[in-house]
């Protein structure tokens, strides 16, 4: 449905830039929640259900919930929106942003010259998905299960609170 | 109705992409930096559906399964990083922490 994905794309650039020009930290995590929101309708539109259904849960659940985690666990709150505002003043962001701005112009202008192929409305259903994902990327998997494994690993190794133990002649 | 043409999807992926950098690049609240990389890991997943919704096969489907897990692995090394940096630096400046230029 056409109209479907214009709405929902429109819906998603909007959030996403209030996501980058927030300053409280929870306000643009809400926000990026709305914009994965509106991203996974757009999957919807375009015939992928089952990547739709897994960009809520996993994005939309499970990395917006660390985010807001660790950003309640540092208890950034209004402090970090004052320094947020101190920091974003226009003689950062002009610069960056009119680099990027030409970048994308660039990328449109490829984009719109070639002929325009048209996306099929059929589903590319959750069924042949998992043949193909089960059948000839079986080692893809396997590879991803171990980088889930090492960031598992990894993350508990990092976050672990060490106790500096330093030895008694050089405490004060 | 007129069909959603191929390229309008990969110029909202490159809208969103763009909008990502732009944000790693301005903030220095190493927060605002990881969700805008995590801005521009959607971006990227959003360009591989199209790709597969162009070509009616399912490995767009499987190369987003693929940026997901990477993205769900990062995020959380990542986190991790974040809290360790505020237990030692007290701060989430990118530009207090020069540990490794000396």
């Amino acid at each position: 449905m056409p109209i479907l994905f214009y709405l929902s794309s429109a819906v998603a650039i909007i959030a996403t830039i209030m996501v980058i020009t927030r300053y409280h930290p929870i306000h643009a995590l809400l926000y990026l929640v709305v914009s994965f929101l509106a991203i996974a309708m757009v999957f919807l539109s375009l015939g992928a259900p089952f990547a739709a259904a897994l960009e809520v849960i996993v994005y939309a659940g499970a990395i917006m919930v660390l985010f807001i985690f660790v950003v309640m666990m540092l208890n950034l709150g209004k402090e970090t929106a004052a320094q947020e505002k101190d920091w974003l003043r226009p003689a950062v962001w002009i610069g960056p942003g009119v680099l990027t701005l030409v970048l994308l112009m660039e990328m449109s202008i490829l984009l719109l010259a070639p002929p325009q192929r048209n996306v099929a409305v059929a589903v590319v259903t959750p069924k042949q998905v998992a043949l193909s994902l089960y059948g000839e990327y079986i080692i893809a998997v396997e590879l991803i299960g171990f980088l889930l494994t090492t960031g598992i690993v990894g993350a508990a190794h990092i976050g672990k609170q060490k106790k500096k133990s330093l030895h008694r002649f050089l405490q004060a | 109705m007129a069909p959603i043409s191929a390229h309008t999807v990969l110029i909202v992926a490159a809208i969103l992409f763009v909008l990502g950098l732009a944000g790693v690049l301005t903030r220095k609240n190493i927060i605002f930096m990881l969700i805008s990389i995590e801005i521009m890991l959607n971006a990227a997943g959003l360009a591989f559906i199209a790709a597969g919704s162009r070509w009616q096969q399912p490995d767009g489907q499987i190369m987003y399964l693929f940026i997901l897990a990477m993205a769900a692995a990062e995020v959380s090394v990542a986190l991790a990083m974040v809290l360790q940096i505020h237990h030692q630096h007290k701060t989430l400046d990118v530009e207090d922490l020069r540990e490794l230029k000396d």
